[in-house]
């Protein structure tokens, strides 16, 4: 009659959530590109801001239909969201209108004002991104001096008072093995930590290679997880469940049925990681709004669908996994009924071996790029810098 | 035992009222509703449209046995949706008043 979130997976609302909901449980939103960063694994592959972002009325005219639509939280990013002139504005009318607001951030504008200003708001929740538990790690992939930032950020955050900021890390290949170090990092500044799965999306797609995962380190991620049930996934590691227990969790890909994305210039995207025309439902500019695109685009009702389980169908695991992340397959060149790139039980290998060899080496590539030119390579130290600050 | 207003321990029997507690937004689904809880930033899935109207209408009525009956839930259900309430009570969804 009544179940909390961690919903069995195969119970009946499990196969209700399926079909969608009358209005996203969350949705991420996009505020712009602009960054001053230039992360390796930017989904949105940020960097400069777009001329034709959302104007302040847009934003908070987008917020009010939200609000009419109960949608309870945004989740914003970006980019960096703090670089919008106009984002605290943004932030308190989100909360004005009763819809709460998660927002991420890379820390660097996060001085003590901004951290009193979070302290004080009501329904506003902090995230503030690392991808290393020291400065050599997360500064590879996140730019010079960007793992010290983002500790002054949280120490700011301790020191205004700020209850239960979240630590937001991309779980690679380089830091799965200091996944303790990042939990101790989060409990010293009375954090929640939060980790989530590196996707081939933005520039992720070029850093993919050398980031993700290994087999084994999945496999100790999953271990480790079920260990620490009160770590904040997002629901991202649902492709480890064919590994045999589930996590908590909905362990469902939530792409145009419980969550979608808005980017700064209002298209809307059936998740984060899928920037790209073929997954763009719509825009937030169309007559209607969000809620019609919601409600009635083409390619909503297509993901509403019960999936096939194509490639996946004789295995075992199915049921467990769903056949993994659309995007991860996407992006890596394989078709959508084709087993996760990281499959668990090794089938990933295969079909981007098959994909390869039927010339679908060409990958997709993402479709928005606002980065400042040039690929943004993986730096082996703490070589790179910070860009200078964003206009 | 007196019940402490917004104690979730409160009883679920006669005399004493319940509502949707003030910081909880519900919204209305096809399998029943979403309530998420602005405080503990939790989301509870009630997997029943008739359990949704009894939360909704908890505030018009003196009691739970009185909100149950008024939804024309049948007595012999009346167990199954108290246990219900008692645990959306624990997640602080619902609050005594």
């Amino acid at each position: 009659m009544l179940a909390e979130h961690a919903v069995q997976r195969r119970s009946p609302l499990h196969e209700r959530m399926k079909t969608g909901l009358e209005a996203p449980v969350c949705l991420t939103w996009e505020l712009t590109y602009g960054c001053n960063l230039a992360c390796v694994h930017c989904l949105s592959s940020s960097g400069r801001r777009d001329p034709r972002e959302l104007t302040t009325a847009e934003c908070t005219g987008f917020l009010d239909d939200l609000s009419a639509m109960q949608v309870f939280y945004v989740n914003i990013g970006g980019g960096e969201p703090t670089l919008r002139p106009d984002f605290w504005d943004i932030v308190d009318h989100s909360v004005s209108v009763g819809v709460g607001v998660k927002f991420s951030t890379n820390g660097t504008r996060l001085d003590a004002a901004a951290a009193a200003r979070c302290a004080a708001t009501d329904y506003v929740d902090v995230q503030i991104s690392i991808d290393g538990a020291d400065a050599a790690t997360n500064d590879a992939v996140r730019g010079d001096g960007s793992f010290a930032a983002a500790m002054a950020a949280l120490e700011n955050l301790a020191e205004a008072g700020f209850v239960l900021p979240k630590l937001s890390v991309v779980m690679t290949r380089h830091n799965i093995p200091q996944i303790d170090g990042l939990r101790a990092i989060a409990d010293r500044y009375g954090a929640q930590l939060r980790l989530t799965r590196l996707r081939p999306s933005g520039r992720g797609a070029d850093s993919w290679d050398d980031l993700h995962p290994t087999q084994e380190q999945q496999r100790e991620l999953h271990r480790w997880l079920l260990d620490h049930p009160d770590t904040l996934t997002g629901d991202s590691f649902f492709h480890l469940s064919a590994l045999g227990e589930s996590l908590p969790g909905l362990n469902l890909c939530g792409a145009g049925r419980v969550v979608c994305l808005i980017d700064p210039v209002g298209d809307v995207y059936a998740c984060p990681f899928v920037l790209h025309d073929r997954f763009k439902a719509g825009s937030v500019r169309d007559e209607g709004g969000f809620a019609t695109v919601w409600r009635d685009a083409p390619l909503f009702a297509e993901l509403r669908e019960p999936g096939s389980a194509g490639a996946c169908a004789s295995c075992g695991s199915y049921d467990a996994c769903q056949g993994g992340c659309m995007a991860a397959k996407f992006f890596t060149g394989l078709e959508l009924d084709d087993p996760d790139p990281e499959c668990v039980k090794g089938h990933g290998e295969a079909a981007l071996l098959r994909a390869a060899a039927s010339g679908g080496s060409d990958r997709p590539h993402p479709g928005v790029g606002h980065g400042r030119g040039g690929p943004v390579p993986l730096a082996l130290g703490p070589t790179r810098r910070m860009a200078d600050a964003v206009r | 035992m007196t019940a402490v207003a917004g104690d979730a321990r409160a009883s679920l029997g006669a005399g004493q009222p319940w509502q949707l507690s003030a910081q909880v937004g519900l919204r209305p689904e096809r399998f029943g509703a979403l309530a998420y809880h602005y405080g503990t930033r939790r989301l509870v899935f009630l997997n029943d449209s008739v359990l949704t109207d009894v939360v909704r209408t908890l505030a018009d009525h003196d009691d739970v046995p009185s909100a149950l009956a008024a939804a024309g839930v049948p007595a012999a259900q009346r167990g199954a949706y108290t246990t219900a309430l008692r645990r959306l009570a624990d997640a602080g969804v619902i609050s005594a008043r």
